[in-house]
């Protein structure tokens, strides 16, 4: 993790709100994580211990969850995150030389995130926008046709 | 709106919605989909809108999220089409909307620079159903696709939408499986299962509590037309849903969605609050005594979740992990209730097979395969998109006809089909028939219909690898054969793409890919050795090259390769020297160029900048 960021104090109302919109039944467990993780940018545990108690399941069972499941994230990210996607159509068209220059331009590993907390740089699964390949979603806004030598144009606007 | 109870009223309903349409006006379609708004679609909207308020025209400008499946060239994108001339532009920038108002559509002229261009023999073609991309199309998955509004109940009633379920609560639900059974309809997500058995089946266990489920977590790398059918006609998947569940019985649907989707899931949910409101979903649906609801269910990201078993646990509120095969969903499924799931283009296709009956549907495609196919065309070719055609159709039509070609002008080497689970067909069977036992019988598989192309430069280890790398990830880690088999062929693609194959170690893998087939507890565990087995068997002599000869003939593996500049095609323009990060390129302005090959990292920057082609990579 980057050394700036750090655990912002939880709202723990905001926690009992997400966790009460739903009914009491472990079909939602899934869906009030992952309302955590857009709520947070990751799932705090708190969160997780909470949520356990209001279902009446052990804690293990949503620590579970919350370790299989790729959409949740346990660990605080960057204010942006940057997903490059490692799709079948963006390898082939160079989306790992991208990924490459992403994570020499800012010092960062993928899958962790800068040090001034800025970005949380990661490689995902299909985003399902093949005909633009290579594609970097950088928060909801993709880009489509990157290329490696103009990549980081998109990042600093973000900067 | 007051809900809709009788067949008589939907009819009136759907009389009144035609009488209310300014049918004379010319209509401006702006594509929002994922691409088009990449690419200023939204600007583009808001330019037209401004522009015709300005000339006061009486203009019907559809825009909104009309038309967010691919239309098919995204990469050009914004599309605009005009209707009725049926003109289509591309890449359209806000700057040319007064022009387009003015001589498009007040006018009759058609603006040349804006229209489609043939890549080969520079033809321009100005209407949209005549250029080649979308002329040698079948629609019937992607018939609304393009021309309604996802977020209007009204325009898909207007294209014959809930007719098929009108006609199906007439019918009883035997009458309907077997229609189903006869339409020759198999399922879309990969397996190839016919549907219609699937249904008879869960409908013959005995059980008061049945469902019925969409599998919307489109996981194959490669594949987004569930996203485009979700995106942009979510009607037609839950018409289809309650259709199914009135024949086999059920009360409840549930709609399983990739989190990464989040329009296809605002539009879905909209569409199930619409179709609530009118009364196609609810108690009583149409004045009968037939009683369906849908919910949607989010998923996590995990690859896994798309195999059935594990797509059951996740929407109990579990980790997504698989289970046997013997365990029948059709008997124990979700709750351990009898479960029918099927994948967004199979329902997505069941109100026009019952509306239009088995004969027409089973008039397309194969003798076993029948239909047509939405297929996602990507890779390196010329046109990219989703392009619906019937089944049956070769390879070498769907990328040389519809694709344009291979991309640059490089030579064709392969097509990947069935994502992680599937395989590569090399050119030498380019015309083999794209249908569902055809690819089996390649070697590669069906899959949810990614056709990815691969060119000259597309080395075949580092695809196996990738996808091994792929699968290694999203094991659920259950099973040992998949934990920890396919980490160790990583290993072995890995040593070779890095200079350290040594013989035998093909042997070694087919010994682990044997393993795996047999011995994996789901069905991706027991696919996940064929990209691996069938680049092998078509492509050995590569593999060979990597391990004996220390060479990557596509000139990808990083470790296998050098740059160096061409001294011929180098103008010495400096822009390779000034981006290279690890300052190891000199020489003079206006002379060739060296690189320093003991500094370079192979990052592959000076060829990206280099306006000449003059950097080589062997």
């Amino acid at each position: 993790m980057g050394a700036n960021v750090q655990k912002k104090k939880i709202d723990v109302k905001r926690i009992d709100k997400i966790i009460k919109s739903y009914d009491k039944s472990e079909e939602s467990l899934l869906a009030i994580l992952q309302d955590f993780q857009r709520a947070f940018q990751y799932v705090p545990e708190e969160g997780m211990r909470r949520l356990a108690r209001y279902m009446d399941v052990p804690e293990s069972k949503i620590y579970a969850m919350g370790t299989f499941y790729k959409a949740l994230s346990l660990k605080p990210r960057g204010k942006h995150t940057c997903k490059v996607c490692m799709g079948t159509a963006c390898h082939l068209k160079g989306a790992g030389q991208i990924l490459e220059t992403i994570e020499r331009e800012l010092k960062v590993k993928r899958n962790s995130t800068t040090e001034d907390g800025l970005f949380t740089v990661e490689s995902v699964n299909c985003v399902g926008a093949c005909a633009m390949a290579p594609v970097v979603v950088v928060d909801e806004d993709y880009s489509g046709h990157v290329r490696q030598s103009k990549v980081m144009d998109i990042l600093d606007k973000y900067k | 709106m007051k809900a809709i109870t009788s067949f008589e009223q939907l009819e009136g309903y759907r009389e009144k919605v035609k009488a209310a349409q300014k049918k004379d006006l010319p209509t401006v379609l702006i594509c929002f989909g994922t691409g088009c708004q990449a690419n200023g679609a939204v600007a583009v909207a808001e330019a037209f809108k401004e522009e015709i308020d300005k000339k006061g025209l009486k203009v019907d400008v559809n825009i909104g999220f009309k038309t967010t499946g691919c239309h098919g060239y995204c990469e050009n994108g914004p599309l605009v089409v005009l209707r009725p001339k049926d003109v289509l532009y591309l890449k359209v920038k806000p700057k040319d909307v007064p022009e387009i108002v003015e001589k498009s559509l007040v006018g009759s002229e058609i603006i040349e620079k804006l229209v489609y261009r043939d890549v080969n023999t520079k033809e321009t073609i100005a209407q949209y159903h005549e250029i080649p991309f979308y002329k040698y199309q079948k629609r019937i998955a992607l018939r609304n696709i393009g021309s309604v509004d996802p977020r209007s109940i009204d325009d898909y009633l207007l294209c014959d939408g809930y007719k098929g379920l009108a006609k199906a609560l007439t019918m009883s639900p035997e009458d309907i499986i077997s229609e189903v059974e006869k339409s020759g309809l198999r399922g879309r997500g990969g397996g190839g299962f016919p549907a219609g058995t699937k249904w008879r089946s869960c409908r013959a266990v005995d059980s008061d509590v049945r469902y019925v489920m969409c599998n919307g977590d489109e996981g194959d790398p490669g594949a987004f037309m569930d996203r485009s059918i979700m995106e942009g006609d979510p009607h037609s998947v839950i018409e289809g849903m309650i259709i199914g569940g009135y024949a086999v019985g059920a009360k409840q649907g549930y709609i399983y969605v990739r989190d990464e989707y989040p329009l296809a899931v605002k539009n879905l949910q909209a569409a199930i609050v619409d179709a609530r409101s009118m009364g196609f979903l609810g108690k009583g649906i149409l004045g009968s005594n037939f009683d369906f609801d849908i919910k949607i269910s989010r998923g996590g990201g995990a690859f896994v979740c798309g195999e059935s078993s594990a797509l059951m646990r996740s929407l109990e509120g579990k980790v997504g992990e698989p289970r046997a095969k013997y365990i029948r969903s059709v008997e124990k499924g979700l709750y351990d209730k009898p479960s029918v799931l099927n994948n967004v283009e199979t329902w997505n296709n069941i109100p026009v097979i019952i509306l239009n009956g088995a004969d027409w549907y089973a008039s397309f495609g194969t003798k076993g395969s029948k239909g047509t196919k939405v297929f996602s065309l990507v890779g390196k070719v010329n046109n990219t998109g989703l392009v619906e055609v019937p089944m049956g159709i070769s390879v070498r039509e769907l990328v040389e006809k519809i694709g344009g070609g291979v991309l640059n002008g490089k030579k064709f080497k392969a097509v990947q089909t069935g994502g992680p689970s599937g395989g590569c067909i090399p050119d030498s069977k380019a015309d083999l028939p794209v249908d569902f036992d055809s690819l089996t019988a390649a070697g590669s598989m069906m899959g949810s219909g990614g056709i990815i192309v691969m060119d000259e430069n597309t080395c075949m280890v580092d695809v196996a690898k990738y996808f091994i790398g792929f699968l290694v990830e999203e094991s659920c880690g259950k099973c040992t054969p998949c934990r920890d088999g396919l980490p160790r062929m990583h290993k072995l693609l890995a040593d070779i793409t890095e200079g350290r194959g040594k013989d035998g170690d093909i042997e070694t893998l087919t010994e682990l890919c044997d393993v795996l087939t047999y011995a994996a507890l789901c069905g991706l565990g027991n696919s996940a050795a064929n990209p691996v087995l069938s680049t092998i068997r078509y492509f050995r002599e590569e593999y060979e090259a990597h391990i004996r000869d220390h060479k990557c003939p596509a000139g990808v593996c990083k470790s296998l390769i050098t740059y160096s500049i061409d001294a011929e095609a180098c103008t010495g323009c400096t822009l390779c020297s000034k981006k290279c990060p690890q300052a190891c390129i000199t020489g003079e302005r206006k002379k060739a160029h060296v690189i320093d090959t003991s500094k370079c990292i192979k990052c592959g920057v000076c060829k990206d900048v280099c306006n000449f082609d003059a950097v080589r990579v062997e």
